[in-house]
């Protein structure tokens, strides 16, 4: 295979576990809602809930990481040294969230579940609103520069420079938060179908789909504000020759030349749509998640095409266009692109074992008489 | 200058504080993985509902500490990018692999069967649990293997060809960078190593429960299980390292010379048993290297290269490039300040390189390679202002290594003496020294985990000023950062990890003092 079309199938995993990682933020949205519940009972089935998933959210968000290093190490290396407070927070937020979970109910956890239960607050708001902006910051641009021939020089060596703001001037960019707030909100709005599909109590499921009602509709006006920001956004166009220039509209002439891309995005936010309002229409229906997470999958996998493909610059520079960043300039060498398609192939059987292990661990619904029953050790 | 290198003293304080609190906890999990999941075999071939408790209990254990593990990993994780940045590209290309084959081997193999090892005792069947967590000890050690590799390829960095045109280094043989006997010895010794400290916390535990006869043929249990995984794991720990002191020989000579505390070496060169180090001594005087020292003769030479005569080089012999024949014929090889003016030369073929390829000039671009391909192994020595930048800090390795050595024996005796009186049944109520002895095995887990955090030390401090060895220092390898913004991040990662860890430990001690109190020969659900 030719090293263009491995970049290309590289962009196509990172959208993969892109895409996978937004519908999985439903954890943390799950998370911002658990000062929702009437109850402790209710409390700790949603805890528990979301407790026996955070780790694919998380383990999504570090393998994401990771492919993004292996393959456009460039990026890795402009946006996370260059971006630095955003990416920090981000970080700060997952690793209270980790310990929090595991330390909340326990004997001796010192300062309390209260305290415990604010960490799993602020990763479930600070982690999808700042995961949002790090995103949208890939549509609007950021003010760095890329100059490789740095390193040759001892007292002035970073290759990746950014102003002297550091990732804070992202997170202010109006832009940026209404993105943000969008995948907040769209994380809110998957978790109440989670929590309706998982949670086998009455109580639970009304309240989440009155909790469905006002999300939903946020989410909905924050997506086609977004989607309208970046279709009229100036992007990067890249010609055959590697030559970068700015270009307007440039993500909504990628929707239009790219017309499976379109009618993705068509599908992808029917069957978002479709979820929510089967959920919300039928109070028997309790499978919104499916049709809402397969249709949130499908919208972030064409937003990340329209970033990547068609000769788009995915991480444009606001400040020289020639230090934007693309996937033939940024990506891996062709040897070990390569080698990671290799590792790739395994994909499908990571996949397949997780589902198989959902299907385990989901097949009974969680109830108040489980949380009840279970060793106290043995639940969140 | 002044304001770089305090970015370059705060980024190497944050990355050796995260890792620091990282492999406080990463260790036990390693290691109390494979315990579990030889109790739960057992468990599963007996059907006997005490092997099913002993189980639970330590299973509890092993959740609250793997949370803080996850916790402070991916900050280590995502550190390459926010403060090494040039690092990220430099080496991305063959410094990720190891990363993304992590993430989708491993992490996703221990996420998912972690869930079924805690949650799913009655959702699936036996045989299914068995198999998790068996898949969850072995997802944990998989994703040791990969960081490890990533690890020892900056330790010996090979498989790989600089790339003028890109401005990085790119692999060129993913085989030589996972199997380098760098990234084998790494390996087998570290994972090895936290079996032997997850053997010694359960020792440990165990002898706290027995002082305080709480569950005794629990205590036993366990004793014999963790007693066997800790003995094979020292044996094996110090086969492995006698294999990773004959690669650092290799690869890293000046990392072994400060390891002992060597500025001269000779022929048939003595190994240091114990010394002090004069801290009057430099690379720059004639002082006695050390205040006091026994030495075992011939050890060194035998340690680093299996051949008693041979000739093993100190600091200074690296500085000035000097060798030697088994007969005592000195060698000249490449001294320092050498180095550094072919470092500088390689630096200048490549940043003439863009301008021989803009103007198509293949004569050119043939010297170029040439000079290049000549001196591009020397290339971060271009960076240094002098030789003595080169060395590292000769005291704080010398001790570690020592310490580490020191304590890696006494865990040999420990852990064979553990299983004696295991099977000879000498820990019962009537020996008068039981007292002493619990206590000995309590003090040995704090003792093993300063062990092990020992060896990173050597590992990690043994290589400066290298980022990359021979190719990138640190103070080429940072973001372009503040030093006040890094401070920041270090002082709140500081603070949260130690808030983390003082919860961590009492949540565990919670856990060991309300458990004991339990019947553990009934398993709980």
């Amino acid at each position: 295979m030719t090293h263009y079309i491995l970049q290309n199938y590289w962009w196509l995993i990172i959208s993969i576990l892109g895409a996978l990682l937004v519908f999985l933020l439903f954890v943390q949205g799950g998370q911002s809602m658990l000062i929702h519940a009437k109850t402790d009972g209710q409390r700790s089935m949603m805890v528990n809930s979301l407790g026996r998933k955070w780790e694919f959210t998380f383990t999504t968000l570090v393998t994401f990481g990771g492919a993004f290093f292996a393959s456009f190490p460039l990026f890795y290396s402009t946006s996370f040294g260059g971006a630095y407070w955003l990416w920090m927070f981000i970080l700060f937020s997952f690793v209270i969230q980790a310990v929090a979970y595991e330390y909340r109910s326990k004997h001796g956890n010192i300062y309390g579940s209260k305290f415990y239960d604010t960490l799993l607050l602020i990763n479930g708001i600070v982690g999808p609103v700042l995961l949002g902006v790090a995103v949208a910051g890939m549509f609007f641009g950021n003010e760095f520069t890329v100059t490789k021939a740095n390193i040759l020089n001892v007292q002035s060596a970073t290759i990746s420079q950014w102003g002297s703001a550091h990732g804070l001037e992202a997170i202010v960019c109006w832009k940026n938060l209404i993105f943000g707030f969008m995948v907040f909100f769209l994380a809110r709005t998957l978790a109440s179908l989670y929590f309706i599909n998982n949670i086998d109590d009455e109580e639970v499921r009304k309240a989440q789909r009155k909790h469905l009602l006002i999300n939903a509709p946020i989410f909905v006006v924050l997506f086609l504000v977004s989607l309208v920001l970046i279709c009229t956004a100036q992007g990067v166009q890249v010609d055959d020759n590697g030559n970068m220039a700015t270009a307007p509209n440039k993500y909504l002439h990628n929707y239009l030349e790219m017309w499976w891309c379109l009618a993705l995005l068509l599908i992808g936010v029917g069957m978002v749509l479709y979820g929510i309002g089967k959920t919300l229409l039928k109070p028997d229906y309790n499978h919104g998640i499916w049709f809402s997470g397969i249709g949130t999958v499908t919208v972030v996998l064409t937003l990340f095409w329209v970033l990547g493909f068609n000769g788009t610059a995915y991480y444009p520079s606001t400040i020289d266009v020639n230090s934007s960043l693309n996937l033939r300039n940024s990506s891996s060498s062709l040897f070990t692109l390569r080698v990671m398609s290799y590792v790739s192939i395994l994909v499908p059987f990571v996949l397949a074992y997780i589902a198989v292990a959902w299907h385990k661990m989901d097949h009974n619904k969680i109830t108040q008489h489980e949380i009840d029953t279970t060793d106290p050790d043995d639940k969140y | 200058m002044n304001e770089l290198m305090n970015v370059v003293d705060w980024s190497r304080a944050q990355f050796a504080l995260t890792a620091i609190y990282h492999w406080l906890f990463v260790p036990l999990t390693l290691g109390l993985g494979v315990i579990i999941a030889i109790m739960e075999t057992i468990y599963y071939r007996t059907r006997d509902q005490k092997w099913l408790a002993t189980t639970r209990f330590w299973m509890t254990i092993f959740g609250v500490n793997f949370a803080i593990g996850v916790a402070t990993g991916i900050i280590l994780e995502f550190e390459f990018g926010t403060n090494w940045s040039n690092y990220s590209w430099f080496v991305g290309d063959i410094f990720g692999a190891p990363l993304a084959v992590e993430g989708i081997l491993a992490f996703f193999m221990e996420s998912t069967f972690i869930a079924i090892m805690f949650f799913g005792w009655k959702k699936v069947s036996p045989k299914f649990h068995l198999a998790a967590t068996w898949l969850t000890a072995i997802g944990a050690s998989l994703s040791a293997l990969w960081i490890l590799v990533a690890n020892a390829w900056m330790q010996d960095p090979v498989g790989c060809q600089f790339n003028p045109e890109t401005m990085r280094n790119e692999m060129t043989s993913f085989w030589e960078v996972a199997t380098s006997p760098m990234a084998m010895s790494k390996f087998f010794h570290t994972v090895l190593s936290a079996w032997v400290l997850a053997g010694a916390f359960v020792v440990g535990v165990c002898s706290w429960m027995m002082m305080r006869k709480r569950n005794v043929e629990h205590c036993h249990r366990s004793l014999k299980v963790g007693g066997w995984v800790g003995l094979i794991g020292i044996v094996l720990t110090i086969v492995t390292g006698d294999s990773s002191a004959v690669t650092v020989a290799k690869s890293q000579p000046m990392k072994l010379a400060a390891m002992e505390g060597l500025y001269e070496g000779h022929n048939a060169q003595e190994i240091v048993a114990f010394g002090i180090l004069n801290p009057a001594k430099t690379v720059d005087n004639n002082e006695d290297p050390f205040l006091l020292n026994i030495s075992i003769p011939y050890g060194l030479s035998f340690l680093a290269t299996h051949n008693i005569d041979a000739f093993v080089p100190g600091i200074n012999d690296i500085i000035n490039g000097i060798s030697k024949d088994e007969k005592g014929n000195i060698i000249n090889t490449v001294s320092y300040e050498e180095r550094i003016k072919r470092g500088k030369l390689a630096q200048e073929a490549i940043a003439q390189h863009h301008a021989a390829t803009q103007s198509n000039d293949a004569v050119a671009l043939d010297e170029i390679s040439k000079v290049l391909d000549e001196n591009f192994k020397y290339f971060g020595y271009g960076y240094l202002d002098s030789p003595q930048e080169a060395v590292p800090n000769v005291p704080l390795t010398f001790y570690t290594f020592h310490f580490m050595v020191t304590i890696g024996g006494y865990l040999l005796l420990f852990m064979a003496l553990v299983l004696f009186f295991e099977y000879k049944k000498k820990l019962n109520d009537k020996a008068k020294w039981n007292k002493w002895w619990h206590w000995l095995a309590i003090l040995t887990i704090p003792l093993t985990y300063l062990c092990s955090a020992s060896g990173w030390i050597v590992a990690e401090v043994g290589r400066q000023p290298w980022t990359i060895q021979d190719l990138m220092p640190n103070k080429v390898a940072i973001s372009d950062l503040s030093a006040g913004y890094v401070q920041t991040t270090f002082w709140i990662f500081a603070v949260v990890f130690t808030a983390l860890l003082i919860a961590d430990v009492s949540i565990i001690c919670k856990q060991i003092a309300k458990k004991s109190k339990t019947d553990l020969n009934v398993a709980e659900f």
